[in-house]
């Protein structure tokens, strides 16, 4: 049977998350996007309601639910606050994700628990000034010496790695060249857990964002960073697979956020649209607002039905890889243009910074670059048609 | 301690309401169903008290439509441990009285010591059902409530009012309601929701509860005997400033009895 109803546990979760993104985390929003601050009492009670632990089993203190239950909920927060929605995401794909799936028994029980809960976060640096888009130009490295891992190198643009709250920053290392069966030869990479705190890692000055302002964005630095053998994630030399795995599903949360922010638009647009007047009604009686708030609707519409597809897949063990990119970038795109219709909708009022569809007007822009630019997504479907 | 909680589905606030003018009734179809926010509070008050005394039962009593599942779904999300809904056609447009004379009969027999409402619903507003409920169980009630304290045998709270404030207290089993004041509701977590599907739901109809539908019409004692609608704004009374506007104003005021 085709058909994207939710089930109940799904809709009264999509209940409850939009409940708390109104009640709690918009009222607050526009104060730290003014003031470039952490969330943390937002963040603190996220933790409570169990949404840094969704995908994960109750054995680790997680919730029991599904990597879908991740995405609704971050629909509903991307909604409201996209600074809110990428540091959930961000915590769970990026940070508690990767330990969970590649850990050790032994990794898994040190971290694991205080990231499902929330009340630590980890960070995932992989970018690096001259690394993005290309990861395979990775410079960082990491030696073997005396029993402990040595890195050296610089990382750039990752979330969550400086906040009170962050224990761990997961960093992708050059370990040796590794040579393939056709004789070429290529970098090989591997990943290594970072502790907070190590001597030599530091997060460096936050960025000043155009948007998602209070999302927790450094570059680090790697001066000689000795962690133990034991922190090598996964296998040595499958760093580089494991990311890879790791950034397929983070595209599908990505769009969830995305059609959450493309949504967002819609409902501030249908609201100021019915209350505003212009030539004596309201401006949503005339044509032109009209259909371009229903072409924002068909936008969120088309978005959501993208995500749930790949999502769908996923869930059913089945290769999801263009379904997710095509979600990625159907619904980076449809926040980003609905951003800019929401704008048009409100007139002046649009482009004042406290109001939410500015918010969203600066905050989209981000998601047609991060976690796979648009034309990194357009690869793999090429890819995927065999081109 | 066993508690019940009275919960209730009503139009979202937020939206527009309408009446039918027809039947009188609130139209549900025109807005949103919620779980009334009262209701919710009243649940905290029983779920705080649970949280720090094991062994705390807490059922979730609602009669309403097959949609006011939704607001028992919910109150066994947040914590509640079972739920009882009275479903039956006949009871659509039941008044208060009905509503209390059914709840009465739907508490579990003998096994609860406090039963905790709202002190109003924000539909009908009437505000009288838990003190009829007590009337029908012949049990002290304890009404308006800003605070709810409860102890073994005891449950007592702060009652304000215009004149000042009265603390009270009355033995168990007893009946309270409480205002917006007593508590802010906790959100539920996905683990609440997940585990609320294995928690025992019962459905009840009159019969069930050993009332004909006849009996309980019976106690149909108000009567809707016309609705309209709210009647458009008017444009309001504007006072231009030559001088006198202050005079103006305060003749306006004791004109409309307003001071
Ligand atoms: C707020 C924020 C948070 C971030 N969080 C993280 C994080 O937590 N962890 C992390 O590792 N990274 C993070 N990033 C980094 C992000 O993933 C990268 O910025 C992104 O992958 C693009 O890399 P780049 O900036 O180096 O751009 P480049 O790779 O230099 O790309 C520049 C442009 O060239 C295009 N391009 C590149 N190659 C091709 C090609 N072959 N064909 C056509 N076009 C091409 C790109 O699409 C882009 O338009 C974050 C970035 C930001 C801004």
């Amino acid at each position: 049977m085709p058909g994207f109803e939710l089930g109940e546990e799904y809709r009264d979760l999509v209940e409850m998350v939009r409940d708390f993104a109104d009640q709690v985390v918009a009222p607050v929003a526009a104060r730290h996007d003014a003031e470039h601050s952490f969330p943390y009492d937002v963040v603190r009670q996220m933790g409570e309601l169990g949404l840094f632990g969704l995908p994960f089993p109750e054995e680790w203190g997680g919730q029991g639910g599904d990597f879908f239950a991740l995405a609704l909920a971050l629909e509903q927060l991307g909604r409201v606050d996209q600074s809110v929605a990428i540091t959930l995401e961000a915590a769970v794909c990026l940070g508690a994700m990767p330990l969970y799936r590649f850990g050790s028994q032994e990794q898994k029980e040190r971290w694991l628990p205080q990231l499902v809960s929330g009340q630590a976060l980890a960070g995932f640096g992989l970018t690096e000034p001259g690394a993005g888009t290309d990861a395979g130009a990775t410079r960082t490295t990491a030696r073997l010496e005396d029993g402990q891992w040595v890195i050296n190198g610089t990382k750039e643009f990752i979330t969550n790695s400086g906040t009170d709250i962050t224990e761990l920053v997961t960093v992708t290392a050059v370990t040796g060249t590794a040579t393939a069966a056709d004789g070429s030869t290529r970098k090989e990479i591997s990943t290594f857990l970072v502790p907070a705190g190590t001597p030599g890692f530091r997060a460096e000055r936050a960025y000043d964002k155009v948007g998602w302002r209070a999302s927790d964005t450094h570059p680090l630095t790697l001066a000689g960073v000795r962690v133990p053998e034991g922190n090598l994630l996964g296998e040595r030399g499958r760093g580089y697979a494991n990311f890879l795995a790791t950034l397929d599903e983070g595209r599908i949360a990505i769009a969830a956020l995305a059609t959450g922010a493309a949504q967002g638009c819609v409902d501030e647009a249908v609201r100021y649209a019915k209350t505003r007047t212009a030539f004596g009604a309201a401006i949503g009686t005339y044509q032109g607002i009209q259909f371009r708030i229903a072409r924002m609707q068909v936008r969120a519409h088309t978005a959501r039905l993208a995500y749930y597809a790949a999502a769908e897949r996923m869930l059913a063990g089945r290769p999801f890889k263009t379904e997710a990119a095509m979600a990625k970038l159907v619904a980076g795109e449809a926040a980003m243009d609905n951003a800019r219709d929401a704008t048009q909708v409100f007139g002046g009022y649009g482009f004042i910074n406290e109001t939410a569809v500015a918010r969203h007007y600066r905050d989209s822009k981000i998601l047609e670059i991060g976690e796979g630019t648009t034309e990194v997504q357009l690869m793999l479907i090429a890819r995927g048609l065999g081109l | 301690m066993k508690i019940v909680v009275l919960m209730k589905q009503v139009p979202d606030t937020y939206g527009e309401r309408r009446l039918d003018t027809q039947t009188g009734r609130v139209d549900r179809g025109s807005s949103e169903a919620i779980v009334d926010e009262i209701s919710e509070r009243a649940l905290e008050v029983a779920l705080r008290y649970k949280d720090s005394h094991k062994g705390t039962h807490v059922t979730v009593l609602t009669m309403g439509p097959a949609s006011a599942n939704a607001a028992l779904r919910k109150g066994l999300s947040m914590g509640a441990d079972a739920a009882i809904h009275v479903l039956d056609d006949a009871l659509v447009g039941a008044d208060m009285g009905q509503t209390a004379a059914v709840l009465a009969a739907a508490l579990p027999r003998n096994e609860y010591d406090l039963v905790i409402a709202g002190n109003e619903s924000t539909d009908g507003r009437g505000g009288a059902v838990p003190a009829m409920l007590a009337e029908h169980l012949n049990l002290p009630h304890l009404s308006f409530l800003d605070s709810v304290e409860l102890s073994v045998g005891e449950v007592s709270g702060e009652r304000v009012s215009e004149y000042g404030s009265l603390d009270v207290r009355a033995p168990l089993p007893a009946v309270v309601s409480i205002t917006e004041r007593a508590a802010e509701a906790r959100f539920p977590n996905f683990k609440g929701i997940m585990t609320a599907k294995r928690k025992p739901l019962s459905v009840v109809s009159l019969a069930e509860l050993g009332l004909g539908p006849a009996e309980a019409l019976a106690g149909a004692r108000s009567v809707v005997l016309c609705a309209s609608a709210r009647p458009a704004r008017a444009a309001g009374t504007k006072i231009v400033d030559e001088g006198n506007a202050g005079e103006q104003l305060a003749e306006f005021l004791a004109a409309n009895r307003l001071i």
